[in-house]
């Protein structure tokens, strides 16, 4: 076991530790005589500094302080999904079981269920050589995820024993395999890793798949890609919340692992109740079935909640490497990094910008360079997409964890109060935001929506960016004075706002709009700007072609066209045809090509 | 384990320091006897070996170093619990001032309390009606949230908090009763929330915490957490349902700021504490429902906003931690509307669930929604009306001028004992719709304007 040392002061959840034994640094322990979790955080010539995972009230100078030898483990084996966590993998509902309403202290529980049974199919053979990450055998976790047992990272050699086929519990054996110095290693359904460390993959693969969120302001204009990883900064208010659990539901990940770090208890507990009773289009199982999550509520310790982010993260990790694509929301990384603040100032260490510690960047880093599309150590293809949402004081994107995340993250949707108080959801502003991902992602575009996609997605960003120039104009001197070839910029851009843009949560059919649905909504509503030009080209005021009532039929397309069936597209394009061109004959012009339309 | 220390070793501020203590806790709660005989309370905030670093509620004046003994009594800060609270007024750490004699308690409760597990909380999704439109309306307070009012000095944020007191309690049939805490609060604003709960006739539910802004400053510390404590135990062992006003958290941060000055420690943003996102939070989130438990906690806390500064790291992390918030407004009260409730920065993030068909009327939520967009649409009219004269705006953005106008007099303005049913909040959101042409109604699905635009009968 790991050394002893004895407590010698208390400031928070910074303890600190004499004795003789010898810590290592980021070793488990455990503090005083009611066992709290710990983690070593400093080592000084006649003291440790540990942090505390639990409240620490009541804890006396001279109380024990034992070591477990190991760092900060993950449990990893079936029973993570459809479960809830807090930051140091201890299952809430058995908690809840064990302590009743409040999270006790001191209390120990095992992350993952050693008695429930499992149907394991075991796919090693005696006598054949198993390499790490290899998969052993599998298990049908729940009715949407197969669990693939696999061979630990840096275990390899011949299989001595493989059990038959049958149900086992997770601690049970099931295959052992001796390695080249000798060693016999025992292989379980669970495998234990270090939350810090990133589990290693073969190789890294380039992010050219989107992950399909439904969500038509990312697919359409600010995709990610699978593997990706994302930030959405906002002010309280503005949405953050409500367009991760969006994006939770809706994203076409195998799983979501959501984390819950320093935010509210009901918000967690909506998700929890949410995600029992929504169902996944795809597969009809209820969203539970594929998401994990992991509630760190924001009067949990504080430390805890630093831990969380890493334990969702090596999670996810060891999911990507059964060959899932796996996505990871963490709301709010703000929440961790001051958590990074209140720790670093607990240690009196020399503060960088606005009392955050200097290693925030490098933190940062290396929480977002874990999302990647990998080949994995067994050969199969999985990707972690990280999408953190960022909660800037003040609102002020100059503040540091928003400054240093947008140097980690390739997607950037930045989530503005004025939309948001206009009740414009998702409030993602589309200026200020960006994709880095829309090169990488063109090819597979190209392939599955045709080449018209990305054009007019061009065209789309194009006209918004135009009409907030034109807005500058406006509100000096109104739009009455514009000419009509800009009040049709206006008019248009109004029509992709409210109907393209703004989404609603809460319909039935908008929540989530597939793909193709978003490709024929752009395409229609760049054929009525194209036929209103050709009305305003002839001299003609743009007020007609509003009163045709056109571009409000468009503004409730999302409503008035279904998901399933696109075929009322072309019907809205016949009247937009011959509803201009009864606008042109009015003033005595004959519409284009109207012979041959429809041919 | 009645040990005594004779002496102090240093007095910083609110803070004093022992050397030698053996045997003493994190966060226990020390006696001070000071040479005249008072008895102080105090909080250990750091142990390092034999050092330990207190913090006095009543304040350090007139302690010495040498004519000092502390008591070490072993034990959390504790809350006397019991129904008989109901009806009485404390001092902000909970001692009776009133003359009404002890407390004579049934358990003690640990004023720090503990984390829900997210697992056993029940998701708030039951309407209270607090009988004013703009929070009806268009931020519905729900039973268990927790919902701040961002006020600033000279705003009527008291009135208002009184009006709900006064107008949430008729709905619910269930038992129930509010916890007051007043931290740093002047002495008439004390005296206008005893008087207006008197008047009300709520008096003998109401449990009253004063910390007045002449009383110890590290008192405020633990006032709300006290309060909460009472609220909890009212809660979820009567099964009571508690509203919990908390004023005024500026006071409160302040005072947390003040101590962590004094202890020397690191400040992050305007001085205050790294700390001070977790240390509000172990206050906010101590309301809610518990499943199986009967009672809930809603909050309604109240602070002021330093300079009317919504991004204030108080008002800031507040609103991180709240479902929402009510935001007051200098501008709507110089024009004598009551209550001045700045509708567009105001939210309530538990509404969504809480309201429509089986809770309030099913058109509310596209309704507030179609409210939201219209008047964020009369600010940029009236941006443009300021630059060209009102005279020279299009005629739907004269329009919108008219509608602007119409809803602070008709939905937002009301009587301070104006007690509108939903209903009627919601029929006054629809007559000021009908200000606007059809085609300005973009979050209206056809149905309801059919049922509600159009309707002309009354």
């Amino acid at each position: 076991m790991g050394a002893k040392g004895e407590i010698y002061g208390i400031n928070g959840p910074v303890v600190e530790v004499v004795g003789e034994g010898s810590f290592s640094m980021l070793e488990r322990v455990s503090i005083g005589t009611l066992g709290l979790i710990g983690e070593v955080i400093g080592l000084q010539p006649d003291k440790t500094i540990v942090q505390a995972y639990e409240s620490t009230t009541g804890v006396m100078p001279g109380e024990p302080v034992t070591g477990s030898g190991g760092p900060m483990l993950a449990a990893l084996g079936p029973g993570i999904i459809g479960n809830i966590f807090d930051g140091i993998q201890r299952p809430l509902r058995t908690l809840a079981q064990k302590d009743g309403a409040y999270i006790g202290r001191g209390v120990a529980a095992e992350p993952l269920d050693t008695e429930k049974v499992y149907e394991v199919e075991v796919l090693a053979k005696a006598g054949a050589r198993a390499e790490a990450g290899q998969i052993i055998a599998q298990t049908p976790e729940t009715p949407l995820i197969m669990h693939k047992v696999m061979v630990p990272p840096g275990v390899s050699g011949t299989v001595t024993f493989a059990a038959e086929s049958g149900t086992y519990t997770i601690d049970d054996v099931l295959a052992r395999v001796t390695d080249e110095s000798g060693q016999e290693h025992e292989i379980r359904m669970v495998q234990m890793w270090p939350i810090r460390r990133p589990r290693p993959h073969k190789e890294r693969r380039p992010t050219t798949v989107p992950l399909i969120t439904g969500q038509r302001v990312i697919d359409s204009l600010l995709p990610i890609a699978k593997g990706g990883a994302a930030a959405v900064p906002g002010g309280f208010g503005t949405g953050k919340t409500m367009t991760q659990h969006q994006l939770a539901k809706w994203a076409d990940a195998d799983i979501i692992v959501y984390i819950g770090c320093g935010e509210r208890g009901n918000e967690m507990t909506q998700v929890l109740e949410d995600f029992s009773k929504l169902v996944d289009p795809k597969s009809g199982r209820p969203l539970l079935d594929r998401t994990v999550l992991i509630a760190n509520t924001s009067n949990m310790p504080v430390a805890a909640r630093e831990a969380s982010i890493y334990t969702g993260v090596t999670l996810a990790e060891y999911y990507r490497d059964m060959g899932y694509h796996v996505a990871i929301m963490a709301d709010s990384t703000s929440r961790w990094a001051e958590a990074l603040r209140e720790i670093s100032g607990r240690l009196e260490e020399m503060p960088a910008e606005e009392g955050f510690p200097a290693y925030l960047s490098s933190r940062l880093s290396e929480f977002y360079e874990r999302a990647g599309r990998c080949v994995n150590l067994n050969g199969t293809e999985g990707s972690v997409t990280i999408i953190g949402a960022v909660s800037p004081q003040g609102g002020d994107f100059s503040e540091p964890v928003t400054q240093n995340t947008k140097r980690f993250v390739r997607s950037f949707w930045a989530l503005d109060r004025s939309l948001a108080y206009a009740r414009h959801y998702p409030a993602i502003n589309w200026i200020n935001s960006y994709s880095e991902y829309i090169d990488d992602l063109a090819p597979w575009y190209n392939e599955n929506l045709g080449d018209a996609f990305l054009q007019n997605r061009s065209e789309i960003m194009a006209i918004l960016q135009e009409e907030a120039n034109l807005n500058e104009i406006v509100k000096l001197i109104g739009a009455d004075v514009l000419p009509d070839a800009q009040k049709l910029t206006l008019e248009i851009a109004r029509v992709i706002r409210l109907g393209f843009l703004q989404q609603n949560a809460f319909h039935a059919d908008d929540t989530y709009v597939p793909l193709a649905k978003q490709a024929r909504m752009m395409e229609t509503i760049l054929y009525l700007y194209g036929q209103a030009k050709g009305v305003v080209a002839k001299g003609i005021p743009v007020s007609q072609a509003v009163a045709t009532g056109l571009f409000e039929d468009l503004i409730k397309m999302k409503y008035t066209i279904g998901n399933d069936d696109l075929a009322p597209f072309d019907a809205l394009h016949d009247k937009i045809r011959d509803k201009i061109g009864a606008v042109l004959r009015e003033n005595g012009y004959e519409p284009q090509g109207a012979g041959s339309n429809g041919a | 384990m009645a040990l005594e220390y004779i002496g102090l070793k240093q007095i910083n501020g609110p803070l004093v320091i022992l050397d030698g203590v053996h045997g003493a806790a994190y966060e226990e709660m020390v006696k001070i006897h000071a040479a005249d005989g008072s008895e102080r309370q105090g909080r250990i905030i750091e142990l390092h070996g034999g050092r330990a670093v207190v913090q006095v509620f009543e304040g350090t004046d007139g302690l010495s170093l040498t004519n000092t003994t502390t008591e070490m009594t072993g034990k959390p800060m504790t809350m006397p619990l019991t129904r008989e609270l109901l009806g009485r007024v404390l001092s902000g750490s909970g001692r009776p001032i009133d003359g009404l004699g002890d407390i004579y308690p049934d358990e003690m409760g640990d004023i720090n309390g503990m984390a829900i597990n997210p697992v056993l909380r029940e998701y708030p999704e039951n309407f209270i009606q607090t009988g004013i439109s703009a929070i009806d309306g268009l931020s519905t307070l729900i039973r268990g949230q927790k919902l701040p009012v961002f006020s600033g000095n000279g705003l009527a944020h008291d009135k208002l908090a009184v009006q709900i007191v006064r107008q949430a309690k008729a709905v619910g049939a269930d038992e129930f009763a509010v916890v007051f805490a007043a931290m740093g609060v002047k002495n008439d604003v004390a005296a206008y929330f005893q008087r207006a709960f008197e008047e009300s006739g709520v008096l003998d539910k109401v449990v009253m915490f004063l910390n007045l802004s002449g009383d110890p400053v590290v008192e405020r510390i633990i006032t709300p957490r006290a309060a909460l404590t009472v609220a909890e135990y009212l809660a979820f062992t009567h099964g009571m349902h508690i509203l919990v006003i908390l004023t005024d958290m500026t006071a409160y941060a302040e005072a947390l700021r003040e101590i962590s000055s004094s202890k020397g420690e690191i400040p992050s943003r305007k001085g205050f504490p790294g700390y001070l996102y977790s240390d509000l939070a172990s206050i906010f989130e101590r309301a809610g429902i518990i499943k199986g438990k009967g009672g809930s906690v809603t909050q309604i806390p109240i602070l002021t906003m330093p300079n009317d500064d919504i991004t204030h790291p108080i008002p800031d992390l507040t609103g991180y931690i709240t479902e929402g918030q009510i935001v007051l407004d200098r501008g709507l009260s110089q024009r004598g509307v009551y209550p001045p409730v700045a509708v567009l920065p105001s939210l309530s993030r538990l509404m969504k669930d809480g309201i429509g068909e089986g809770y309030t009327r099913a058109d509310h939520a596209d309704l507030s929604s179609q409210l939201f967009a219209s008047y964020a649409k009369v600010a940029d009219a009236r941006a443009l009306a300021s630059v060209i004269g009102e005279e020279e705006l299009s005629d739907t953005d004269k329009q919108y001028m008219t509608f602007g106008r119409a809803f602070e007099e008709q939905f937002i303005r009301q009587g301070e004992s104006e007690n509108r049913s939903v209903e009627q909040t919601l029929d006054i959101g629809w007559s000021l719709l009908r200000l606007l042409p059809e085609s300005e109604l973009d979050r209206l699905p056809p149905e309801l304007i059919e049922q509600y635009y159009r309707r002309t009968d009354e």
